[in-house]
């Protein structure tokens, strides 16, 4: 007993080494954040609009009866960097005829409206997620994400944290494009 | 030229560790005095070389030579001096050198100032020492040269990261390393006792003050980078449970685990594979930290460029280290059994269940640490991460327990103690804690009941803690003189044990009050909005450019009211640094014991808003958290003085004249 408790320590440490071996190698990237949801039928989820606001609000349908792709943003008023997304996302819609659909991540009702009054609203639906639940049906890690619905509501493209800066923007646009939204879009 | 002086120094650092890596431990095997001996001169000459090469770096880093590939990189003229010096461990390379700079540096006080030790294990721990030199000299000359040069040279540099150009995070690695680096020694003197075979008393006493000074180092390191995070991230947070923060946590509570049972070793002849095994761990998880930041193996807000090759070489070091240590102690420890009996009510039962909560605590965080590794092992890819909520759910009820023995402990006498004899002691020092904890809910309401039991905890450690401090002088029991003098007479490390456990007691009311009771608000602002927070009326002013040595900042201003009274003027700052092309907050604070008022200015408002002027503000209220960082002051203080005491310094066991049941605790 006293012998195979002195040895375990040896045991416990090979183990650990080879998973920090497999850890190592180097077609793995410890930042990419897979998404379980791609090429897959947007999960299940029924959103209510956000109280106070005349948007409607966002459920599953809505996606699976879209006929050009749309991105999906998951967003609050309490994240800071969603506010320097918010220009992105509006130039989007708002010039180059994307359809943006939100996910109002555990947010209040009141504050969402507030944030939306000061800075502009270009979602055409807004599912309001107080829970959380619809969140984690879409395995978000946090927010912003941003995710590309195609036709017929197979996700394509998710985007981790906010599409902000020349280098952010221009993956997002490259997605866009595979998706077939820009071709489609008005302003390109 | 210089470079390559540096360059050359390392190397021959180098042939010397190979030197005493095999001819002080062959002298101890075959009993060769001179052999022996010879570890006091190489240790001595790898200080020298490593100090030499160390001292090259800088060089190249305060004339801004952008010859060398690290100064390029990691250094910029315009930056300002102190920068520029603490720049030379700001990269991976430079940091590696300081690494091997304070490993040599240990080896040779051993070398010198170890007299009272044996002189064979001292030869035995020098070349253990030896070989970790060896390790980390080959990594860094094949794998991350400090000293390579690029041609032709560049204009200037591309700037050290914006958020490292700061006093506090100049100060934070070296300390934080030489604690790391400072339970190599314990390791090394755990390993010379298991080739020897024998553990004892005498043992205990030569590791305790390097165990003790490298645990005084780590403290101070990690509370200067969470003190830094605090201040400069501008999150208002203090602690993230990020896994490099992770890994530094977990050999400070193994060493303060092993700061622990190396007194039962030493005192009682228990606890004596359990005190090895501890050695190791220490310095394993040390290792395990170095290899974490920089293989990026995890995901982290810290971790230095990333490059396979060089995880493999840690590894690789890893494997040889931790796992031959390990090899050793599997074949030695079934041996060495034995001594000290003792009843489950004792001070040895005590610092057992320290020894076992902080054991399961380590355990704790580190599993949540690589349990995103293994999940995408075992699930093929798939990712997760692992945050506060699973800290705090596992971690702190952990703690509650241990703060409640940690007030206790000191009450036990060793062997046995009777619980009536206890409970007499700390009956009102219990009630007090438990009326502490009621008022606090009575006045706060609101908050969770583990808030509340934590106040009421750490209040008991405090009170318990200075009860058993007044006991021993027997405070009010006698004439105030003579209650002084026996102050004076208590060994050093009796008041440094009472100093500590105190200081954690306060750091504790710092952790709860600042995360529980914590306000935040983030909002737009313009120019004229009003903020109630936490009593305060914060008013925004406006922000304006400002221009410092090499960055360009937005100040904001905000005026500070209570109680229509005006009180200070906050200036948040957010500073553009043209040359890294990077982004900094720097917060403001009001600072008080009751708590900070804390503001960082995040982003302007897009012009889409149709606000000009606007910003992004994020204004908190975290009450009592400079008791985090006077507790951490206390709890160095504390190791300080343990570490004068005179039983520490001088060699020969002396029996105390005082009476035994006040022996200290530390």
């Amino acid at each position: 007993m006293v012998r195979f408790l002195a040895f375990s320590p040896l045991l416990i440490a090979v183990v650990f080494g080879a998973f920090f071996l497999w850890g190592l190698n180097p077609d793995r990237d410890p930042n990419a954040i897979p998404s379980v949801l791609i090429s897959q039928p947007a999960p299940e989820f029924t959103l209510e609009p956000v109280e106070g606001l005349d948007v409607p609000g966002l459920s599953r349908a809505d996606l699976l009866a879209t006929d050009r792709p749309v991105i999906v943003n998951v967003f609050a008023s309490w994240c800071v960097p969603c506010r320097a997304e918010h220009a992105v996302l509006t130039a989007l819609a708002e010039d180059e005829g994307q359809i943006l659909y939100g996910i109002n991540y555990k947010d209040k009702p009141k504050d969402a409206v507030r944030w939306l009054n000061e800075l502009g609203n270009p979602y055409q639906r807004i599912g309001s997620d107080l829970t959380g639940r619809a969140g984690i049906e879409w395995g978000i890690s946090g927010v912003p994400e941003t995710f590309i619905v195609g036709a017929g509501g197979v996700v394509l493209y998710r985007y981790v944290g906010p599409v902000v800066g020349d280098e952010a923007v221009a993956t997002f646009r490259a997605a866009l494009n595979a998706a077939g939204a820009l071709s489609n879009g008005a302003g390109s | 030229m210089v470079p390559e002086i540096g360059h050359f120094a390392l190397v021959l650092a180098l042939a010397l560790a190979l030197v005493q890596s095999v001819l002080p431990i062959w002298g101890a095997a075959r009993s060769d005095l001179m052999w022996m001996k010879s570890a006091t001169w190489s240790s001595l000459g790898q200080v020298f070389f490593t100090a030499i090469a160390f001292a090259a770096l800088m060089t190249s880093f305060v004339q801004s030579d952008f010859t060398v590939v690290n100064v390029l990189e990691n250094s910029h003229s315009l930056k300002p001096l102190l920068y520029k010096v603490s720049g030379t461990w700001g990269s991976h390379e430079g940091s590696l050198l300081l690494w091997v700079l304070i490993l040599t540096v240990f080896g040779a006080m051993v070398a010198v100032a170890a007299n009272n030790v044996a002189m064979r294990t001292k030869a035995r721990t020098l070349s253990v020492q030896a070989w970790i030199s060896v390790g980390f000299l080959t990594f860094m000359l094949f794998t991350s040269n400090p000293f390579d040069r690029v041609y032709p040279a560049p204009l200037d540099g591309q700037d050290l990261n914006p958020l490292l150009q700061d006093v506090g995070l100049a100060m934070h690695p070296p300390l934080l390393y030489l604690g790391y680096v400072g339970f190599s020694i314990v390791f090394s003197f755990a390993v010379a006792a298991l080739i020897e075979g024998r553990v004892d008393a005498a043992w205990a006493r030569w590791v305790r003050p390097w165990t003790l000074a490298a645990w005084v180092f780590l403290t101070a390191g990690i509370a200067l980078g969470s003190w830094w995070a605090y201040y400069e991230l501008g999150w208002g947070g203090w602690w993230f449970w990020d896994p490099v923060e992770n890994v530094s946590f977990m050999p400070w509570l193994m060493g303060t685990a092993l700061l622990h049972s190396a007194i039962v070793t030493e005192k009682r002849g228990a606890f004596k594979s359990w005190t090895i095994l501890l050695a190791i761990l220490t310095f394993s998880l040390s290792l395990l930290g170095t290899f974490i930041v920089r293989s990026g193996l995890l995901t982290s807000v810290h971790a230095f460029a990333v490059d396979p090759e060089r995880g493999l070489y840690i590894l690789g070091l890893l494997a040889v280290s931790i796992g031959g240590s390990f090899a050793l102690y599997a074949w030695r420890a079934p041996s060495m059994e034995g001594g000290g009996l003792f009843k489950p009510v004792s001070r040895e039962g005590g610092l057992l269940v320290n020894n076992l909560i902080l054991a399961a605590a380590t355990g704790t965080v580190l599993f949540g640490t690589l349990y995103p590794l293994f999940y995408e092992a075992f699930t093929g890819g798939q990712k997760l991460s692992v945050g506060p909520p699973f800290f705090n759910a596992a971690f702190i009820p952990m703690m509650l327990p241990l703060v409640f023995v940690m007030g206790l402990g000191p009450f036990l006498s060793w062997k046995r103690a009777t619980v009536g004899g206890v409970f007499a002691r700390v009956r009102i020092v219990g009630l007090l804690a438990t009326g502490f904890g009621l008022v606090a809910w009575y006045a706060l309401r609101g908050g969770p009941v583990l808030g509340y039991l934590s106040l009421a905890l750490a209040a008991w450690l405090l009170l318990a803690t200075l009860r058993e401090w007044a006991f021993r002088i027997r405070l009010f029991d006698v004439p105030l003189g003579e209650a002084v003098r026996r102050a004076r007479g208590l060994p050093r490390a009796a008041h440094g044990m009472t100093l500590a456990h105190a200081g954690l007691a306060v750091a504790i009311f710092g952790f709860v009050g600042s995360s529980v009771w914590k306000s935040e608000e983030i909002l737009f602002v313009t120019p004229g909005t009003e903020i109630q927070i936490a009593g305060f009326e914060v008013t925004f002013a406006g922000a304006e450019k400002v221009r410092g040595p090499n960055y360009i900042a937005d100040r904001g201003t905000l005026n500070v009211r209570r109680a229509d009274a005006h009180i200070m003027t906050l200036y948040p700052e957010r500073r553009f640094y043209p040359v890294a092309q990077s982004t900094t907050t720097e917060s403001a604070i009001r600072s008080t014991m009751a708590g900070d008022l804390y503001a960082s200015l995040a982003e302007p408002a897009s012009d889409q808003a149709g606000a000009q002027g606007a910003w992004t503000l994020r204004i908190l209220y975290e009450p009592l958290v400079n008791f985090i960082w006077l507790g951490s002051a206390m709890l160095v203080l504390g190791g300080l003085i343990s570490l004068s005491d005179r039983r520490l310094r001088v060699g020969a066991p002396k029996r105390k004249t005082v009476v035994p049941s006040a022996m200290p605790a530390e």
